[in-house]
Order: structure tokens, then sequence, then C-alpha cells
């Protein structure tokens, strides 16, 4: 049955369905609903909800409860996201799954409350130190939000490596109706044979850590990763096709800018140009080969890559893309979201209509 | 009577054993190294033990054993 | 004759990697024997510091993570909350716990977060190769202070046991020195108390252990224990600062 819910609200309790047992967070604006909802739904669910001294704090309470083996999430927006990613690049270099949630706001520095794209760079190019990567979607609809966070924990614990949800925060305060899948049975969860729960001794001892002094030893880890990394791809990578395949000019946007763009496709195909959208659903991996498909079609004769930043993503769909077609940019930032229109507007000042 | 055996491979020749022991049994030789090349605590005055324990007490690197 | 002191089941057999008189290596083993004497065995969860100790979890035979520098308290919040069955022990230097780890120190305390603090307190940043530490005494001369520590410039020393005891959280605060045998033993108990406060549920406890650098002191290694015990006590007083169970009698 479906239900109206916020989309802070839903992305927890969808957290929460997919074995999510211990949330650790700080406030921040656009995400407040979510601590606030896990305050109050943790203890009805035997989990546990801490809210912590600060991101920082709260980042490494995921990393000890990760590492003790528990479903553990973090949510945050832009400036709180970014204190954590000293304990994201540990959590990475650890292998420990999680659930981060990212409301992105517009900055840099404190910015403004208001939607934004601008955390992409930190997100899918590696915001905290040394060579790692996480599953990084950007959902756009709180259905898709939803449907992400319940599987969230059983792709995090397959590639040892966080989940990282990029929202903004449209998607975070937009009320919508969703189905919200039933609650998954801990029991059904794979064993983790990796976690420091107390009862390792002797040979049996296990260890977390991020520390290897020896070169070749910190390759080695470094390559695993990668390796994850490459299978991440391989398995992994969702995007979505509007009307691409007849597309002269091509969109492409992820997240809640999707939808807008969606909207000036129709608007501009009623308008007699052929639009389409290619909106990547994972952010990293990055679609890049669908990407390359779309630029090899006849048919298409330029990108228009739009997005609440000032380019960003864009340098993504230039690698996919690889000077095969012309690509664009379309932004606003600040807070400042674009209507339909204005993409309307931009595409025929491009095709001198 | 007591006694004590110093794990000669563990030990770093500190000398914090040396200055508890309140009977003097422990010097730091001055020609028996180990592998690492540490000159090592060495039980002279065995006779002297009173298995205190205060030698293994203060050893940083856990490698005496007392009997009594 | 019988073995009246052995090397404890708690510790592994790997050798430490410390310097020569290095007072870590008697921390470890109180811990491990305190664990061991309260059947600890496959109970247990350490968390191990950055610093000196950041090998710690080479050491000890229970289940360890390592974690980023001065956010253990958080990460073994962590782990406690998930497992509350479990024993979770926390080592920490003054770099660690007293500079980069404040705010994650004072509120595990405040939450009476049912954790034990083993604090190794040596005035001195011993990996990074001896600059001022928090707990560096006024007029001590590191890397980062070569005219000695002046309090007009760099403060003065930061006390956390008498910090944290102003706080309704805590259970027990006490502050130990690894300089002689006889202080070597009151450590061992105040870290048995503090352990044994965790398995019955009392809430956060913190031990400070008085400790040596003799390589980042530039003083052997019996030179240190001299310092910790008649210039380090002057600064900071041993004894118990709190103990929830005194004050109820």
């Amino acid at each position: 049955m479906k239900q109206l819910m916020k989309g802070n609200e839903a992305i927890a309790e969808a957290a929460i369905r997919g074995g999510c047992r211990a949330f650790f967070g700080y406030p921040i604006t656009p995400q407040n609903e979510i601590p606030e909802y896990c305050s109050k739904r943790m203890p009805e669910v035997g989990g546990v909800f801490i809210q912590a001294e600060s991101e920082v704090s709260a980042i490494n309470m995921v990393y000890g409860a990760a590492g003790a083996g528990a479903r553990a999430m973090t949510s945050s927006s832009s400036p709180g996201i970014s204190l954590k990613q000293e304990g994201i690049s540990y959590i990475c270099g650890s292998e420990l799954p999680c659930l981060i949630v990212n409301i992105v706001r517009a900055g840099p520095g404190l910015g403004g409350i208001q939607p934004a794209q601008s955390d992409y760079f930190q997100a899918v190019k590696g915001g905290g130190h040394g060579d790692y990567h996480m599953l990084v979607y950007g959902p756009e609809s709180v259905q898709e939000a939803v449907d992400i966070a319940y599987d969230a924990f059983d792709k995090a614990e397959k590639y040892r490596a966080p989940v990282m949800i990029l929202g903004d925060g449209m998607l975070g305060q937009i009320m919508e109706a969703v189905e919200i899948p039933p609650m998954k049975d801990p029991a059904t969860f794979p064993k983790k044979d990796w976690v420091t729960d107390g009862t390792g001794i002797g040979s049996n001892r296990r260890i977390i850590n991020s520390l290897y002094i020896e070169p070749d030893a910190l390759e080695t880890v470094n390559h695993r990763l990668f390796a994850r990394y490459k299978e991440m791809a391989e398995n992994e990578t969702a995007f979505e096709c509007y009307k691409t395949d007849d597309a002269e000019i091509v969109l492409v946007a992820y997240g809640t800018v999707a939808r807008i763009c969606k909207s000036a496709v129709n608007m501009l195909r009623a308008n007699g140009i052929k639009a389409g959208l290619f909106r990547p659903i994972t952010l990293y991996p990055y679609p890049y080969e669908v990407l390359a498909k779309i630029a090899a079609q006849d048919s298409v004769k330029s990108f228009l890559a739009v997005e609440l930043s000032m380019g960003q993503m864009v340098e993504d769909v230039r690698l996919g893309v690889n000077g095969k077609k012309p690509v664009e940019f379309f932004g606003r930032t600040g807070g400042a979201v674009m209507s339909p229109e204005d993409i309307v507007k931009v595409v025929m000042q491009k095709e001198g209509r | 009577m007591s006694s004590i055996s110093i794990d000669k491979e563990k030990c770093k020749g500190c000398g914090l054993c040396v200055k508890a022991c309140p009977k003097k049994v422990i010097e730091i030789s001055a020609d028996e190294s180990n592998k690492s090349g540490y000159f090592v605590a060495d039980p002279v005055r065995m006779q002297d033990c009173i298995g205190c324990t205060f030698c293994a007490l203060m050893c940083p690197d856990v490698c005496i054993t007392v009997e009594k | 004759m019988a073995v009246v002191f052995e090397k404890t089941k708690m510790l592994t057999d790997v050798n430490f990697h410390y310097c020569p008189g290095c007072t870590h290596g008697i921390a470890h083993r109180l811990i491990a024997e305190a664990l061991e004497e309260l059947g600890c065995e496959g109970k247990a969860i350490g968390i191990a510091p950055v610093g000196c100790a950041v090998f710690a979890y080479k050491y000890f035979n229970c289940d360890m993570q390592q974690v980023a520098h001065g956010r253990a308290p958080a990460a073994a919040t962590g782990v406690k909350r998930v497992c509350p069955d479990k024993v979770v022990f926390v080592y920490q230097g003054d770099g660690d716990l007293a500079s980069i780890g404040t705010a994650e120190i004072i509120h595990a305390a405040a939450r009476g977060e049912n954790i034990t603090v083993i604090f190794i307190n040596n005035a001195i940043y011993g990996m990074t190769g001896g600059q001022m530490a928090p707990t560096t005494l006024i007029g001590q001369k590191t890397t980062t202070s070569p005219h000695g520590r002046d309090a007009s410039v760099s403060g003065n020393p930061i006390k956390v046991c008498e910090l944290l005891s102003t706080l309704d959280g805590p259970s027990y605060i006490a502050r130990c020195a690894l300089s002689d045998p006889a202080n070597v033993m009151k450590a061992k108990k105040a870290i048995t108390k503090g352990l044994k406060n965790q398995i019955e549920g009392k809430g956060f406890s913190l031990i400070e252990l008085l400790s040596t650098c003799p390589t980042n002191m530039g003083i052997t290694p019996i030179a240190a224990l001299d310092y910790v015990k008649n210039e380090m006590t002057k600064i900071f007083p041993l004894g118990v600062y709190k103990d929830i169970d005194a004050a109820q009698k």
C-alpha cells in the first residue's frame, strides 16, 4: 500500500526495513527528519540511535558499529558530509559496509540550505584522502530513494564498501506517495566472518584496520578495492534513457534535476525539437559506456549537462562522450533551481530558434 | 629458592628490571647481545632472587617469567 | 617452585615494536592481565588509537579495531552500543585523547558510555618524533617547543582526570603512574576496577597512566621513570578523581 511520506523519513524507514539497526547523526538542515525519525523508530525495532557530538564522531560511531557487524548508517548535509570525509576514507580503507545519506545543500562553506548538486565531485571522485570509491546513487524520486535505501546494506556488504545516497533538499523535503517494502529478516542476511564482535581469540581474532606500513601490502589492498569497484561497475551501473532513441539533443541530468529535464524534453518535443534525457542513477560507477553508445548514435548532435552546480558531473559526461559530440553545460547554483522553461530556452537558443 | 627466566630475544636491554630488583640480581650484559642487537638483561646473582616479581612488573616487553 | 609470574594469554606472541624502556608494554600487559582475570577471553573488543600504540591491534589477543586519530571513543561507542554484552576497551595517547580527540572523549564520558578508556599520558608525541603534547609540562623541551613549553604561547597542560571528573557520566576516573612496581600494581587495580565497572554496567571509566617516552624525552629509560615520578606527578597528581562506589558508601 502506498503512503504519503516526506523523502527524508521514507529513506530512514526504508533503510530500517533493509536491516539498519544503528543510526548515528548530527543535526543539519535539510536532513533533520532522518535523525528525528530514527530517534523515534530505532527503539521500536531494537536498534540504536545516538545524536553524536559532531559529524566526525557520528561517522566514527558508524565505523565502530559496522565493524562490530551491525547495519549502520549516518546522514547529513554538505558541510556535515565534509566533516565525515576522514571517517569515510577510514571506512573505505577498512572495508566496512554502511549507508551514508547526503541531502545536499548549496555551498561552498556554510553556503545555503536550498537544494544543490555541488557535492558531486566529493561523492564520486573521493572527498577524503587516498584511493577509494563508494557506490553512489542519485535518485530522482522518493520511491527510487526508498528502493535504493532498502537494498543499500545488501550491496554495501557484498562489496564491503559504503553506499551513498546523494539526494538534495528537494528530495529530502518533498512528500510523495511511496510503497515501502516489508521488513527484511536479519536471519536471511549473509554471515560476515570479519566482524569484531568480541568472540575472536587466538587465530580466530579479527582486526578492523586501514594501516599497512609495508608498501606492497597497501598496494595489494588498493588493488583488491579496485577489483571490487570493477565488479561494482559490471553489476550495479544503473541509468535511464528517456526518449533518447531518436534524440538530436540529449540532456544529461541526475536526481531531482532529471525530473525537471523530463518536462523540458516534452516541451522541446512539442516545439519540434527532438530532445531526450540520459539519467545516470549510479553516479559511481558512472554509466560511461551507455553514454558512449548514445554519443555514437547518428541522430545525436549534442549533449547538454544540466546540474545544480557550476559544472561537476559534466566532466563525466565529457569522459563518456569522449569528444564524439559537443557537450555543453547549463547550471544554477546557490540553491536556485532551474525551471523546465529555463532549460527549453537554453536549448532553443543553442538551436538558433 | 626463587628464580627468573628472561626471554632474551624479546629483551631490549632497557634496564627497568635492573632498577626494580631490590636484590640487584640482574645486570645488563656488557657482551651478550640478541638477534636485534640489544645487550640483554642477565640474572647474574640468581641465588639472591626472592621471587618478588618486581622485575617482571616493570619489564615493558613482558619477557620475564618468575618462579618461587 | 611454582610459576608466580608469566605472560598473560590475553597478549599475543608478537614482539612489541616499542622503543626500549617505553612503558606502553607495561600498560598493555596490565590491561591484558585484567581482561584475563575478569574472564574476558572471547568477549573483548579493543580500540587502537593513532600514535605509537597504533599497532596495539597486533598485541591484544582479542578482536581489535584500529581507528582514526582521536576518534576511538566514538568508534568504541558504536561497538559497545551494538555489542552491549561485550567488554570494550579503548587505548589512547595524550595527543589522541587530549588534543585531536577532546570532543570524542568528553562526550563519551558525558554519555556515561559503558566503556573503559586507558589514557597513556607521557607528555609528548612519540610516533611523530617528540612534538609538544597537550600534556607537555611548562618548560619541557620538545621538537616544537625547543625552548621549553611557554604557557603564554602554547597554554598549559590539560588535566584530563580533573576535567572529566566534573561530568556526571563517568563511574570511575583515576590517575596512576607506571613509574615503579608499587605504582604499577596500583595501576593494575585501577584498570581492573574500570573494566569491572563496565562488566557491571556502571558506565564510563578512564584510567590515566603517567608514562614515559625515553626516546623523545632524550633520557634513559630509568631517568624517564624518575621524570614521571618527580616532575609529572607534580602537575598530574595521582589518585582517584571519581568513584561512584565510594560516593555511595
